[in-house]
């Protein structure tokens, strides 16, 4: 029976050690801010942490999660005043919205390892999550202002 | 529109409305049971509500109803926007509440590009209404004449004996007022505008930032199974038989449940199939793959993509049903000369928003409530009221924000699942569609073929220009006979072409269809601006013209063009042509706006001598916008392309956002590239080839446009699109720039596949 560390609490899984975390997170501990958009690992809407490094939760079963500590965007900071969730709402990031938690993230992972990124790092680090709505010009600028403010 | 707004409040609507106060609190914590037989938006049941979208607690709070679907395109909140600016209601104490399926708000389906064009005025109306009667409260309230006191910023003022008092402080003494004629309004001046064209965050920011959001993959009720269907992998298809002893053998799953088929024509029926009920999402998918199902495909199986184009094309190269006609092009071919042709070509596609299609239903004592990312609350009334044999009434559907839309989400097929489940099952059901089954049963935007041919004149100007399309018609959802694009398609960027010539034709081609077809953002735009401008683009080159003078020239001098000899059904977008004309003359002045703002002359001129490099242009009009880019490609030794700039120039009349506007061109520049670039839908033996997204790809930030400069021409012209028209001319501006950078003319999309070396 692995224990499940999310945001700091341990949860006990007795289930199919094959479920995915995002399916874990999203309907067992109704924490739905990390998205469904594929499944494979392709678009990136499902990302999280695992021990501060963005993981592909649809990809990543809970079995293997075992002494992990898993972070979602519920849990990214206190009261969502990471520098990248205050670089998104100042430069009105999301369009729709759907990808975003998995976009911020990668970004706030990303800057922890590349804390100036270039727009190479950037293309990079970025290209595994897909936006539909196509605000990649504002992920970028976002990226860019947080990692400013965190320099 | 222009229904007399009526005072809510005043009929007595507040005392039954103590025990439906408690149940919306309830569905806002996403937890209640639907056994409430109607819900009263908080607006509506709000102490002072002059009209169905707005109402005013004692407290002050001012509750908006958003009745258009949010899906990043700002409808939600731009609408809202309106009223509380000519309320002047202060816009940090408003609610703006997502407004259910209801008739009574006039058409939601937020598809189109219409939703400030149909309801700019109605918004307006409220708004001054209700500023109004607050304004007469108080001034009875002080015993002063109406005229001297004035609303500002959620208080009413008396300047001359300085008195002010809270709109919720009014919100009583309003309710028992008589609501004032339309024709007695007053409104603001723009130049008042507090919230009107200026740049405003939308309400659900905060809630995207923080994961709380909720979209239709996110909704859940107490009690709720989770369900996905098996569909026939071919439209039309039907199990024949299938073994679920597998498949009940999976982890979670409970149940598997066999779904009506529908009876053609499919319109937005669900599929039906076979399908896997589990405790939770991941069951379902896991236990589908273990259905053992015979499939009878039906007649769609025949259906191949690659024979599919060759006959599409065949039909385009000889003479075709007309749409519009000016002079007699095919006597001024048959005079021989320099004859240009050239055939262009657009794939299926499909919309893959982000957020998969998903409803939960709660069917219960015969009547059904359904949370769902729909684009049309009133289609998924209809579709699923259909479904069940039961009124329309007796369908609430809720509306949760939208993990895009793009016009899939106008098609309700998976409420209807959703709601067939629950009744059958006797608990609430939540449908999730999966990535592969969105992609694989898609509403498909329109495969097209088009044929183009010119007679030049010594000038380097057509003397003849022909058009032809052919595409399975979005039509053939509804009706099985359909086998000719609509004027309304046609009408898209194909029978509207601006150019003055003297013989000009527009033909359209029969095409059977074989899968669901859709509309997706702009449509049939998307392939008639393709060709329009790509051999407007031809031409230009053939003369050894700048393409910006060259257009200029085939635009002619600034005037209204009027199409009812040359077409005289060309629908405008379903707009009166007298209050939203083919305007030349804006037509031109986007264009040189667009050569300013791109600094098209001298960029084009550095360009030219530089290898892989180069500049394109397209000017549109759709969604009654007049919208224009200009696109900077970078080729390099490898082939590899990328998008270094591009620059849109935009008139759609009277705005509201214009935050907004500018997010949703740059979201349309990369809608566009995906569509040029990557994007493409291909069938085998009636079979979608196409999965996920590593076989159907979508733009990504390395191949995305790096800058997009989006400039809106300041208009008081009506209100026209705003999420669909920056598409259409993206993309031959895109591949018109790939020609100037390396002399290789894309006319088939997408370029993946295609090699610039």
């Amino acid at each position: 029976m692995p224990t499940v560390r999310v945001n700091g609490v341990d949860h006990e899984f007795d289930g199919d050690p094959q479920l995915p975390l995002l399916w874990y997170l999203r309907d067992f501990l109704g924490l739905t801010g990390s998205k469904f958009g594929c499944g494979m690992g392709l678009c990136g809407a499902c990302t999280v942490h695992q021990d501060g490094v963005a993981i592909r939760s649809c990809i990543t079963p809970v079995s293997s999660l075992e002494g992990k500590e898993i972070t979602t965007i519920e849990a990214l900071s206190a009261t969502a005043d990471h520098p990248i969730q205050k670089a998104w709402r100042e430069l009105d990031v999301p369009q729709c919205g759907y990808c975003q938690s998995g976009q911020m993230m990668q970004a706030a992972s990303m800057l922890k390892e590349t804390p100036s990124p270039t727009d190479e790092d950037i293309d990079r680090v970025m290209q595994g999550n897909i936006c539909r709505c196509g605000a990649y010009q504002r992920i970028r600028m976002a990226i860019k202002q947080a990692a400013e403010e965190m320099a | 529109m222009s229904a007399p707004v009526v005072n809510v409040s005043r009929r007595g609507f507040l005392g039954s409305m103590l025990g439906a106060g408690a149940f919306i609190l309830a569905t806002r914590c996403g937890t209640n049971s639907s056994e409430s037989a109607a819900y009263v938006s908080r607006a509506e049941s709000a102490l002072f509500s002059p009209d169905i979208f707005v109402g005013i607690d004692a407290d002050g709070t001012v509750h908006i109803i958003g009745h258009r679907s949010e899906m990043g395109q700002g409808s939600k909140s731009s609408l809202p926007m309106v009223i509380a600016d000519e309320m002047e209601a202060d816009w940090a104490r408003v609610i703006v509440e997502q407004g259910i399926g209801d008739k009574r708000y006039g058409d939601q389906n937020t598809d189109g590009s219409r939703s400030v064009r149909y309801f700019l005025e109605k918004m307006k109306q409220v708004g001054a209404t209700t500023r109004r009667m607050l304004e007469q409260a108080a001034a009875d309230q002080w015993d002063v004449p109406v005229e001297e006191v004035t609303a500002r910023n959620h208080q009413v003022v008396h300047e001359a004996s300085n008195r002010s008092v809270g709109f919720g402080e009014l919100a009583e003494a309003a309710s028992k007022l008589e609501v004032p004629a339309v024709e007695t309004l007053t409104f603001k001046d723009k130049s008042e505008y507090r919230y009107i064209g200026k740049p405003m965050h939308v309400p659900d920011l905060d809630a995207i930032v923080n994961g709380t959001a909720v979209f239709g993959q996110d909704f859940k009720l107490d009690g709720m199974v989770h369900a996905s269907v098996e569909h026939p992998p071919v439209l039309g298809g039907k199990a024949t038989s299938f073994d679920s002893a597998d498949a009940l053998q999976v982890w979670g799953v409970q149940q598997v449940v066999e779904l009506p088929y529908f009876t053609p024509p499919h319109g937005f029926q669900a599929l039906g199939g076979i399908a896997v009920i589990a405790d939770n999402t991941w069951s379902t998918f896991q236990g589908r793959k273990a259905l053992k199902v015979e499939w009878e495909d039906g007649p769609n199986a025949s259906y191949n993509s690659a024979q599919y184009k060759a006959a599409l094309q065949e039909t385009t190269r000889s003479e075709c049903a007309v749409d519009r006609n000016v002079g007699d092009v095919y006597a001024e071919f048959a005079k021989g000369g320099k004859i240009i042709e050239a055939e262009y070509y657009v794939p299926l596609l499909s919309h893959a928003p982000m957020e998969p299609p998903a409803a939960v239903a709660d069917f219960r004592n015969g009547k059904v409530t359904v949370w769902s990312c729909t684009q049309n609350p009133q289609a998924v009334q209809e579709t699923v009221a259909a479904a069940l044999g039961i009124p329309e009434a007796d369908v609430t559907a809720h509306v949760t924000l939208l993990g895009g839309g793009f016009g899939r989400k106008s098609k309700p097929d998976y409420c209807a699942e959703a709601a067939l489940l629950s009744r059958e099952l006797g608990k609430p059901v939540k449908v999730a569609w999966s990535r592969e089954d969105d992609i694989r049963f898609d509403f498909f935007h329109s495969v097209a073929a088009m044929y183009m041919k010119a007679r030049v004149g010594a000038d380097g100007k057509p003397t003849a220009w022909l058009q032809r399309s052919a595409f399975p018609s979005i039509f053939t959802t509804f009706n099985l006979e359909q086998e000719r694009g609509t004027p309304l398609e046609m009408g898209m960027g194909f029978t509207d072409a601006p150019f003055q010539i003297p013989n000009h034709r527009v033909e359209n081609g029969p095409a059977k269809n074989h899968v669901r077809i859709g509309w997706m953002r702009s449509v049939a735009n998307i392939y008639h601006a393709f060709a329009v401008h790509s051999f407007l683009d031809e031409l230009a080159a053939a003369a050894g013209r700048d393409p910006v003078d060259y257009m200029r020239d085939m635009l002619g001098q600034p005037r209204i063009l009027d199409l009812s000899a040359e077409a005289p059904e060309y629908p405008n977008q379903g707009a009166d042509i007298g209050e939203y004309p083919i305007d030349i003359g804006r037509h031109l002045n986007v264009l040189n706006t667009l050569v300013e703002q791109s600094d098209w002359t001298n960029r084009r001129r550095a360009l030219r001598g530089q290898k892989g490099r180069g500049l394109g242009i397209a000017v549109h009009r759709s969604f009654l916008s007049y919208v224009g880019s200009v696109v900077e490609v970078e080729v390099d030794a490898q082939g590899t392309l990328s998008i270094p700039r591009v620059d849109t120039v935009l008139d759609a009349g009277t705005t509201i956002s214009p935050e907004r506007i500018r997010s949703q061109f740059e979201g349309a520049a990369v809608f566009g590239a995906s569509i040029a670039l990557l994007s493409k839908i291909t069938a085998t033996d009636g079979r979608i080839d196409q999965s996920n997204f590593h076989d159907y790809q979508v733009c990504r930030i390395h191949q995305a446009p790096k800058h997009v400069n989006v400039h809106v021409i300041d208009s008081d012209a009506p209100p026209a699109g705003i999420g669909e028209p920056g598409v259409p001319p993206f993309i031959p501006a895109l591949t018109n720039a790939i020609f100037a950078a390396t002399g290789k003319r894309i006319r088939e999309l997408p370029l993946e596949g295609q090699s610039l070396v």
